[in-house]
């Protein structure tokens, strides 16, 4: 057994290592490297300038407008994650009642699955493309359905009205991503014992308790990686705001998010060191989340 | 499969409806309630059931109604798209679809997609699951490390190394190339199929392994032809999961692939094509495009689907 055993693991390895080292290790640890110089990245000249790009960071009111898009992305999360939830507990507790079962799924919940993952096997630019025509004020999809409805009166700019674009923006990502969770959710519900939902409607408890007595419980666990995993996502928010958004980044910044900041700062304005700050710093909003999550969601697992 | 359930559901709704919900009345098709210690239950099941319906196939209408209003706009002239957007089309025009495959290179969008996503897709489960089942199977020194580094990765936002990496590969020469490309997709991709193969090859017993070995084949042998076929489950949903990443990526491109014109990927290509058109106020063709790029995913997805869905969800639920 073990003969040319390290030569067939180096032999297996090196290839795999490399490549992750080149692309993914190495500019990970220049990024932070390059967030203190002045570096321009059109010329191969430049100084280690300590604290500097921090020191601006903090005095740069579009990267705090940024920090807030951001943060108003974070809650995102939780309506994502409250329709995944509702929608798989219907789809597997909500149906009419068959013999010998106490709880039953509604019927065709398969085609409902189906459907609903729709957007996330699309590319996001497509998605962005599909709802930037929809949200057009002239001839999209919403305000003529507004229209024909009768609301002539109500015709949002969508868009391009700072009050509103950052919300439109975070509407489509709702839609995007609530199916997802809702396979996911619902994978975790259908492996819960039925005998629970049956002994609990015995003992007299409605489907709303029983929702948050046995489903929720159980489910913890995938909640809070659905939580972490849909937050990281909604941080990053680049393509959405690239595409869709006027500008791009929104009327008066209205829907700069960190991610899109970074990209101009770095391949429109020549100021790569700066835009590795802002990397840094998306990396720390990144990990405060997390463990924003993770410390909120401690709880003992329940085995089963 | 269920959509021959689908309609099977629709008598019910009117029965349901008027049905009289009185407790003990056993209805024609469910039986006589063993469990259920009233009616309450059942009549609480017969409204829950038409609410659920109700809400889930909102729900649906809402993720549908787009997509058709993408395709329906693809089959219209212009001016009926501005004039009448949710009015069927007069007639079904598909000079917009000739426009946009030809003249506005979604062929070439789409073939390039092609080139690239074959490649890092091959290579991506090649070094992968090397990598995975080294790292499962045998001890050596730095195996953990090895492993925490590679997983690790899955956890970091790319954008942030994405200055940094855009300077590697133009000294390297790689900048606006396809095998460039290709490494870096396969470069972020090793860390979830790392994790998530590597979890499969140590469930996989030992003893076929052993066998093989004691048969004379060598390690590298045992690997491509005994172990590879037992983990194909496993290579199956990854591979799902890494097809529809690497086809569907839109911010590595942006950055890395900015050179010709007619070296874009398809998602990079279609949102140039939303630029040009938008100038030329070519909107059908825009919509075909984005339709020609939305069909194919989305057809392979309902044949699929039930590898999708797990190939998808597989990373949330380890």
């Amino acid at each position: 057994m073990q003969h040319g055993k390290y030569r067939f693991i180096v032999g297996f390895l090196a290839l795999p290592l490399a490549i992750y080292g080149v692309f993914v290790i190495s500019p990970f640890i220049q990024a932070i490297y390059y967030s203190f110089t002045d570096w321009t990245g059109l010329s191969p000249d430049f100084k280690m300038v300590g604290f500097q790009n921090y020191q601006r960071l903090w005095d740069d009111e579009v990267f705090w407008k940024s920090v807030g898009h951001n943060v108003l992305l974070l809650v995102l999360p939780l309506v994502t994650l409250g329709l995944g939830l509702f929608f798989a507990f219907m789809l597997n507790v909500g149906g009419r009642r068959r013999k010998n079962a106490a709880i039953a799924g509604v019927r065709g919940s398969s085609v409902y699955k189906v459907v609903y993952f729709f957007p996330q096997v699309l590319s996001i630019a497509i998605v962005a493309l599909l709802f930037q025509f929809a949200y057009n004020p002239n001839s999209g999809a919403l305000n003529s359905f507004l229209k024909a409805i009768g609301l002539d009166s109500v015709q949002p700019d969508w868009l391009g009205d700072p009050q509103l674009a950052l919300w439109c923006v975070m509407a489509v990502m709702v839609w995007c991503n609530v199916g997802f969770y809702v396979v996911l959710f619902s994978a975790g519900m259908s492996s819960i014992p039925k005998d629970f939902y049956e002994a609990a409607l015995l003992d007299g408890a409605n489907r709303v308790q029983t929702f948050f007595r046995i489903t929720l419980p159980l489910l913890w666990d995938t909640v809070q990686t659905g939580w972490v995993y849909m937050g990281i996502m909604a941080l990053d928010a680049f393509a959405v705001i690239q595409i869709m958004t006027v500008g791009p980044g929104g009327p008066d910044y209205s829907t700069e998010v960190l991610a899109y900041y970074l990209y101009t700062k770095a391949f429109r304005d020549g100021q790569a060191g700066y835009a590795t700050t802002l990397g840094v710093a998306l990396l720390i909003v990144t990990m405060i989340f997390a463990g924003i999550v993770m410390k909120l969601g401690r709880r003992e697992r329940l085995e089963y | 499969m269920t959509a021959q359930a689908e309609p099977s559901d629709l008598p019910d709704l009117p029965e349901v409806a008027t049905a009289d919900p009185a407790p003990g009345l056993p209805s024609q098709r469910g039986g006589p309630a063993i469990d259920s210690p009233s009616g309450r239950l059942g009549s609480e099941g017969r409204v829950l059931n038409v609410f659920s319906h109700g809400v889930l196939a909102l729900w649906g209408l809402m993720v549908t109604l787009p997509l058709l209003w993408a395709v329906m706009s693809a089959f219209k002239t212009d001016k009926e798209i501005f004039t009448s957007p949710w009015a069927l089309p007069t007639s079904l025009h598909f000079d917009a679809w000739g426009r946009a495959w030809s003249q506005a290179h979604m062929s070439q969008y789409f073939l390039n997609s092609v080139i690239v996503v074959a490649g890092s897709l091959f290579g991506t489960m090649l070094l992968g699951s090397m990598a995975a089942y080294v790292l499962a199977r045998f001890e050596f020194p730095g195996n953990r490390f090895v492993y925490f580094l590679f997983v690790g990765g899955m956890s970091f936002p790319i954008i942030l190394a994405l200055v940094p990496l855009f300077f590697v590969m133009k000294n390297m020469q790689l900048l606006n190339t396809f095998p460039g490309l290709i490494l870096v997709y396969i470069a972020y991709s090793l860390p979830f199929t790392i994790f998530f193969l590597s979890g499969f090859f140590k469930t996989l017993p030992s003893s076929v392994a052993e066998a093989a070995m004691i048969d004379g084949a060598s390690h590298t042998r045992t690997f491509f032809q005994v172990m590879l076929p037992m983990a194909k489950p496993g290579l199956i949903s990854v591979g799902i999961f890494n097809f529809l990443g690497q086809w569907n990526q839109y911010l590595l491109p942006t950055v890395l692939n900015v050179g010709d014109e007619d070296k874009k990927l398809l998602p990079q290509g279609l949102v140039a094509l939303a630029v040009s058109q938008g100038y030329k106020g070519d909107w059908s063709g825009l919509f075909a495009g984005l339709v020609i790029a939305m069909l194919p995913v989305l057809a392979a997805y309902i044949v699929f689907q039930r590898q999708v869905q797990a190939g998808l969800t597989a990373g949330a639920l380890k």
